[in-house]
Parts: structure tokens; C-alpha cells; sequence
């Protein structure tokens, strides 16, 4: 076993131990810990069985095998990056939703408090004069 | 256009996203009040300043939005408040003092005779006073261009925040609409719905007070964002 994936083999594990207890102690989300779960797991047996990251290496044409992991562990950012993206938009989008439902809510509750005395009429008044 | 309404006359409000706008809000929310008969609601994008409290002093129904949304979102808070409120049309202009309250007209009347959904007033149709900065003008040719090539509609001033609309589109727009230069985008939007759109000529000035939002950088960030969005939206679904 060289040196490369002794070190591949102790920092997946420590990762995957790491991020169990994230989860555990209910400082990460299931949902977020999924592809870190399986990006660690992934490394951790490709470093433990030598001959399927040597197959998997030979087959995608990748000579010095260990540099595969390094290859698994980049995608893997990639997709967790992605993820986080979208994590954001949706965020943003329910921040905007919840910004505008406030500030209408808000005019809602204190309608007067929203227009001076000499101002408009409560629209939702209006609606109830004949 | 309300077929349960019929005989009473339509119900309009005129939608004033405003950030920053303390020194220019007060006016045009008194000349809204005194020249025309219609509801007016300032959205106040959540702005340090005193443009909310300057807003309701002289008589507008102001929208506290508690940190700023940007201008697509302070626009569809009015939107959703019209919906809300029975409104029928809804006109939108700015804040600054850049758009002609006498114009008002112009925009409203092709809505309510049933010519058109939409109705965009047009700074370069007609005589027109406006000077626009250069990163501003190549932006609005860029638009122009993009929108003209891409719909149906054929557009002189693709930018313009002076517009009215009706309530088929104030529905639509409550769950659909930008975020940055929302006019651009809404063009595919009412090609998609099959809206009729049209520009009328109307006057407009160099802002009376503040500063544009706008910059060089952020003139090119923005035209990248919106021609994204832009041709994203014409391979979305709608539902």
C-alpha cells in the first residue's frame, strides 16, 4: 500500500466519521450530508480495494491509479456545489415570498398606521360600501 | 375585462416602487393625488431613508418591505396587493420623478376600451426630452434588438417603467415576474400568453432626484442576467 492511499484511506474515514456526527448532533441536515456521506464512502472503499480503483482507473484510461480518487473527490465537490446553488435559489425564492407576504400583512394589520388621516380610504373598506 | 362588475367603472391603482427616494416621493405622490382620481401605492423596497414615512405624508397606501427585494420584487408586491384588493388595471411608474403623470391617460385608455392588455409608454416615440447616459442607451439598443428579433412585438423603448396593465396580467404577474429590468423579460412572458402589447409615445426626464442605480459593470452584469433569463423563459413552463 503506497503512501497516497494510506493518507486517501484515513482522510475518508475521518470525513465520513465527521460528518456522522454533524448529523448526529443535528448540526447538518440529512439532506446536506448525503453527498458528503457518499462522496467520503465512495473514496474510502476505492482506497481500501486497491484492485477496483486499478480496474476502474485501467478502464477510464487513468495510469497512475490513486489520481482517480482525487478525480472521484473533485466531481463529488462539483456536485455538492451545485447542490448549494440551488439550496441558495430556493432560499431566495422564499425569502421574496415571505419579504412580500410581510409588508402586505404588515398594511393589513395596521392599515392606518400605512396613510395619514387626510389619506386614502381602506380599499377594503371601499369594498364593503354599497 | 370584469364581466361580474359590469356598469361599475374599473378599479385602478398606480403602483410606485420607490428606493432611496425621499427627496422626489412626496411630489409625485401629491401630483398623483391631486391630477389623477386613482388609488396610489408606493412600495417602499426597503429603503434607510425616509422614503416610506415622506410617502405617506402626503397621502399614498405604502408596502413596507422589510429588506430590499430589488426592483422585479417591489414591483410584484404591488401587483399581488391589486390582486388582493380587486384591483382591474394596474399602472406602474417610478418613483424619481421621471415619468409624466399627465401621461397617465395615454397608457390607461387602450386597456380599458379593450384594446390591449399591456400598454408600454415609449420615450423614443415621439418628441422626446430624454438624455440617457451611454452604458444606458447601449443597453436599451442591446434590449431593443433581443426582443425585437425574439417576439413579436415591436419595441422602442424595451426598458420602460411606465406601463399598464390589466387583470389578466396582474394575476399572471402575482405568481411570474423578474427580478432585474423586469420590462425586458415581461415581453416573453406575454408572448407566451398571447398578451396584446403595444407602446404609446410618452414624455420622459432625466431623474429629477437621486442617483441611477446604474453603472458601467453592473450595465454589463445586467444585460448578461436579463439575456439569460430572457431566453431561459422562452423554454419554460408556465404553470
Amino acid at each position: 500500500m503506497n503512501r497516497v492511499t494510506l493518507f486517501a484511506i484515513c482522510a475518508s474515514a475521518a470525513l465520513l466519521l465527521y460528518i456522522l456526527e454533524m448529523v448526529r448532533r443535528r448540526k447538518l441536515r440529512e439532506e446536506y450530508s448525503i453527498l458528503w456521506l457518499a462522496g467520503s464512502l465512495v473514496i474510502l472503499v476505492l482506497s481500501l480495494k486497491q484492485d477496483w480503483l486499478v480496474g476502474i482507473a485501467h478502464v477510464v484510461g487513468i495510469v497512475y491509479p490513486p489520481s482517480f480518487l482525487f478525480l472521484v473527490g473533485i466531481l463529488f465537490i462539483l456536485l455538492i456545489l451545485i447542490h448549494f446553488s440551488i439550496a441558495i435559489s430556493k432560499l431566495h425564492q422564499m425569502n421574496k415570498k415571505m419579504a412580500q407576504e410581510l409588508a402586505l400583512l404588515k398594511h393589513r394589520r395596521a392599515p392606518h398606521e400605512s396613510r395619514t388621516t387626510s389619506g386614502l380610504g381602506n380599499p377594503a373598506e371601499k369594498e364593503d360600501k354599497p | 375585462m370584469n364581466p361580474g362588475m359590469e356598469g361599475m367603472p374599473p378599479r385602478i391603482l398606480v403602483v410606485v416602487p420607490a428606493y432611496r427616494e425621499e427627496r422626489s416621493i412626496g411630489g409625485l405622490v401629491r401630483s398623483l393625488r391631486e391630477r389623477t382620481p386613482y388609488d396610489v401605492l408606493v412600495v417602499d423596497d426597503g429603503s434607510p431613508d425616509r422614503t416610506s414615512e415622506t410617502a405617506r405624508e402626503a397621502g399614498a397606501i405604502v408596502l413596507d418591505l422589510p429588506c430590499n427585494l430589488g426592483i422585479g420584487g417591489a414591483v410584484q408586491t404591488g401587483f399581488l396587493y391589486a390582486r388582493d384588493h380587486g384591483y382591474d388595471v394596474v399602472v406602474r411608474i417610478d418613483g424619481d420623478g421621471q415619468h409624466e403623470v399627465e401621461d397617465i391617460p395615454k397608457v390607461l385608455e387602450p386597456i380599458l376600451s379593450e384594446r390591449a392588455d399591456a400598454v408600454i409608454g415609449s420615450r423614443f416615440l415621439g418628441e422626446t426630452e430624454y438624455r440617457g447616459s451611454i452604458p444606458r442607451i447601449f443597453g436599451i439598443r442591446f434590449f431593443r434588438l433581443l426582443v425585437n428579433v425574439t417576439t413579436g412585438y415591436r419595441v422602442t423603448d424595451p426598458t420602460s417603467g411606465f406601463f399598464a396593465i390589466n387583470r389578466s396580467l396582474i394575476e399572471f404577474y402575482s405568481y411570474h415576474y423578474p427580478s432585474d429590468y423586469p420590462e425586458v423579460d415581461a415581453y416573453i412572458l406575454m408572448q407566451r400568453l398571447g398578451a396584446r402589447a403595444f407602446e404609446v409615445p410618452v414624455r420622459m426626464y432625466d431623474r429629477a432626484e437621486g442617483k441611477s442605480s446604474i453603472t458601467a459593470f453592473r450595465a454589463v452584469y445586467y444585460m448578461v442576467k436579463v439575456t439569460l433569463s430572457f431566453l431561459i423563459n422562452r423554454i419554460r413552463r408556465f404553470g
